[in-house]
């Protein structure tokens, strides 16, 4: 039997970690996998962050991350072992015979350079093919792959086109040498769901036209659903489960890939408005200072105590506009918001401190949200001190209460943020917010940089929190999984404009606008074919407009 | 009109603007300068008639802000003013010396430029090793022993005991172009000595900060030399900051060089300044600190503009 195109064999991967305070010392980020890919095949690496999907995925080119080192275990490609290649052997194989598409394509091109010059580079650099040839192939894959007027946009540079195009322009230029391999690294990851549904079509398409194999990495068992042949299931750098794509989502045999496939378990009752609300907008219209254009039109939203209002919508529709005039941060040029029955005033510095206490804030990013050089205590004590006056004693009882309440414990402190995980972070956000008993609290993409179990477990408590507390939120995300799990009433927001709007059964419940039909549509659902059927779907309706 | 056209002429906008109010600057500066100009002319024995006919002829009874636009209405003209010590027609005078300090920086540029980056590049390809250490090492050896120390060592060494160059660097209209490199070889060496330590040691550190991007992973993982990573993908990313660090130097060695000059005895516009200022020549002292101004101003303009251009995103707007 030939070798296969790409064999790993228990492949050990170490890195140096700092802790702080102690001597560095190195750890085992990868241990013991093993896996072998055909021709022509999609195997899929799944797992949370920290489970070395990355990695193992870079380990096929030989190349490792910072301080990470491949310490054991054979890497074939081709039948030969690439870990025992000198500097110019990798040279030849990287960009030529294995490529490589990163997840933000943003930041993977270089910002001064044209695109077409980026694309074609590595097939020039490894003579590949002529000048004209390489172009030529560009040519052809920009427009394989969807992107607009493929014989000039390779003229443009990076800043000069959406994500979504550079996303597509990075697989061009992945695809462009004929590489035998391409390692995708979430390559949707950063896109909206509007924009991911396209770019993983063209993808997938690409894939199967050029015959080319394929390792494809992502934390969402959905989309890889959609390209992979197969899948490895990835814990800790570890292999959980290895099996065909179908197995692997009808039937998982181990527990944790179980509970990947059945995240998102939370039993929400819809809440009812009532006729009283804690906020209202009316009426509110905002630009940005310096700028020509509203980047909110006549925002009309209410939200009842103890109740959440999910504010849904793709990159640049305004969610984040609609917090900041809310909180003060952005006076409106229109409009009013009206909180608590009283009306706040539309500067930040016009607001008393009780108005600032009763409406609190939670960030997508919890570790830029706080003052690194602070412990825990210090951070969730701070508000205690601010609007309450609790000092000392008092303060520390009160610390410890909320510690109880995000289900951390009083053990955590004097701990610092850097020595706490991702869904820690986020909960100290919570309880710092919470310190202050607010009425309302905003929660901006909260759960957005987390690994879905650890935001599983977020949104579990923020609403206990909110059966406990009677506070409401105003929770803006882009993730409908997560509006299906926890809100009472939905605002469904696109250029500045609130869409549709109305209680959860009512906003998803067809018959729906054609926004929030394209935004539904797009998410993708953990069934195989998924997106085929989808894509058909569209193009039938197309055809028949 | 493109918007980075716009930009340009903002900063041109600036910079004269800012040559303006350092023009103000020197001239209240040297107008608060303790002393008399007719008493220091004349001397201590001059009589009281001569004085204030001196004063009346120099316009000194005028008000200052008449006095201020008198003569910068004359600078825009070319017309700097005599100097009060000889008569002579300070433009003319300066024009040489100038040219003079021109010709040793640019020759100094000239050398240290490349050479500073060629280092800050080769220190990044093989940093943490042997030859970044040797280079960070020299360079800031040599910049932390004081220039005239440096001049006088090399002085000794290469002048009077190799006898490959002459200790002083005179030249004169009558001398080849070889023959006035061959002058200035010395001074151009320590020059250059003070300042590649700055420019390289920022060359550098621009290019490592680049060199963490994302597209630079993207560049190794196309299989190109470390070479072609730096040249092609970190070094267009990295020319502002190594722009602004060359031009101050630039300046510094237009306007700072007082020291080399009166070690190596050269008749550049330091030297001219420092005379002058010892001589309480006001007019020349006015015109040095003018010319300076102007070189400083202008070559932080041209950093300015140039950072502006290497922007992908203000050239090629959406």
């Amino acid at each position: 039997m030939a070798d296969p195109l790409l064999k790993v064999t228990d492949l050990k991967i170490e890195a140096t970690a700092y802790p702080p305070g102690e001597p560095p010392q190195d750890i085992t980020i990868v241990e013991g996998v093993s896996f072998a890919l055909e021709k022509g095949r999609v195997l899929g690496l799944i797992g949370e962050s920290g489970a070395g999907k990355s990695t193992i995925g870079l380990s096929a080119m030989a190349y490792g991350r910072g301080g990470v080192r491949i310490t054991g275990g054979q890497v074939q490609v081709n039948g030969r072992d690439i870990l025992k290649l000198g500097t110019s052997g990798l040279r030849r194989l990287r960009g030529a015979e294995v490529t490589y598409v990163a997840q933000s394509a943003a930041a993977a091109f270089n910002p001064a350079r044209k695109i077409m010059e980026q694309v074609t580079e590595a097939t020039l650099a490894h003579g590949r093919a002529s000048k004209r040839e390489a172009e030529t192939r560009a040519v052809a894959l920009f427009d394989k792959l969807g992107l607009p007027d493929p014989e000039t946009f390779g003229n443009r540079y990076p800043h000069q086109v959406s994500g979504g195009q550079l996303q597509r322009a990075m697989t061009a230029l992945a695809l462009c040498p004929e590489p035998e391999l391409v390692i995708f690294d979430e390559p949707t990851t950063a896109l909206d769901v509007t924009t991911q549904i396209d770019v993983l079509a063209a993808i997938k398409d690409a894939i199967r036209d050029t015959g080319v194999a394929a390792l494809y990495i992502t934390h969402d068992l959905a989309v890889v659903a959609q390209v992979s042949d197969d899948i490895m299931v990835l814990q800790n750098g570890h292999r959980v489960e290895y099996g065909a794509t179908d197995q692997i989502i009808n039937a998982p045999r181990e527990d944790y890939t179980r509970a990947l496939v059945s995240v998102r378990s939370i039993v929400h009752e819809e809440k009812q408005p009532g006729d009283d609300p804690v906020l209202q907008a009316s009426h509110v219209t905002a630009r940005y200072k310096g700028t020509k254009f509203d980047v909110l039109h006549d925002i009309n939203v209410a939200l009842d105590a103890g109740q959440t209002l999910a504010v849904v919508g793709e990159s640049g529709s305004g969610k984040s506009t609609l917090a900041r005039v809310i909180t003060g941060l952005l006076p409106p040029s229109k409009g009013q918001i009206t909180f608590a029955g009283r009306r706040l005033s539309s500067d930040l510095a016009g607001r008393s401190r009780e108005d600032l206490r009763e409406l609190q804030m939670i960030y997508q990013m919890a570790d830029v949200a706080m003052n690194p050089r602070q412990t825990v205590g210090t951070i969730i004590g701070r508000p205690l001190e601010f609007y309450f006056g609790h000092r000392g004693a008092e303060k520390q009882r009160r610390v410890i209460e909320l510690l109880d309440k995000i289900e951390m414990g009083a053990g955590y402190i004097d701990r610092y943020p850097a020595e706490l995980s991702g869904g820690q972070k986020q909960r100290v956000c919570i309880a710092r917010a919470l310190a202050a008993e607010p009425r309302l609290i905003i929660c901006d993409e909260v759960t957005s940089a987390l690994d879905p179990l650890v935001a599983d477990g977020i949104l579990k408590l923020l609403l206990n929190l909110q059966k406990a507390e009677n506070v409401a939120y105003l929770f803006i995300t882009h993730d409908l999984a997560t509006v299906r799990a926890i809100a009472d009433s939905i605002a469904v927001m696109y250029q500045g404009r609130v869409v549709r709007y109305g209680t959860k059964s009512q906003v998803l419940a067809p018959p729906y606008d054609d926004y929030t039909d394209l935004l539904l549509s797009s998410v993708p659902e953990m069934k195989l074919g998924w997106l085929e059927e989808v894509i058909a779907h569209r193009k039938m309706e197309s055809a028949g407009h | 009109m493109h918007p980075v056209l716009i930009l340009v002429v903002q900063r041109i906008a600036l910079g004269l603007l800012l040559l303006v109010a350092a023009s103000v600057l020197i001239f209240a500066g040297t107008m608060i300068l303790p002393g008399d100009v007719a008493q220091s002319i004349l001397g201590q024995s001059a009589t009281p008639e001569a004085l204030a006919n001196l004063r009346a002829e120099l316009g000194l009874n005028e008000p200052p802000v008449t006095r201020y636009f008198n003569w910068l209405f004359g600078v825009v003209q070319g017309d700097l003013g005599t100097a009060l010590t000889n008569g002579q027609d300070i433009a003319t005078s300066m024009g040489r010396r100038l040219s003079n300090t021109l010709f040793l920086a640019f020759w100094a540029a000239a050398v240290a430029v490349p050479l500073a980056i060629f280092l800050g590049l080769l220190a990044v390809l093989y940093r943490d090793q042997w030859p970044d250490k040797l280079i960070s090492g020299v360079t800031l050896a040599s910049i932390s022993i004081p220039e005239f120390l440096i001049g006088y060592v090399l002085m000794y060494f290469v002048a009077v005991q190799l006898g490959w160059f002459s200790t002083v660097a005179m030249i004169n209209d009558s001398m080849t172009l070889l023959e006035k490199l061959s002058a200035i070889a010395l001074p151009v060496a320590v020059l250059t000595l003070v300042v590649l330590a700055h420019m390289m040691r920022m060359t550098r550190a621009a290019i490592l900060n680049v060199m963490q991007s994302a597209y630079i992973e993207t560049a190794e993982l196309k299989g190109l030399s470390a070479f072609k990573v730096i040249f092609r993908h970190a070094f267009p990313n990295a020319i502002a900051p190594i722009v602004n660090v060359v031009m101050i130097n630039l300046a510094y060695l237009v306007v700072g060089v007082v020291v080399i000059e009166v070690v190596f005895v050269y008749p550049g516009m330091g030297q001219y300044l420092v005379d002058h200022v010892s001589k309480r020549d006001v007019p020349v002292v006015q015109a040095c600190g003018l010319v300076f101004a102007a070189v400083y101003i202008g070559l932080n303009m041209v950093a300015d503009i140039v950072s502006i251009l290497a922007n992908p995103r203000l050239r090629h707007p959406k």
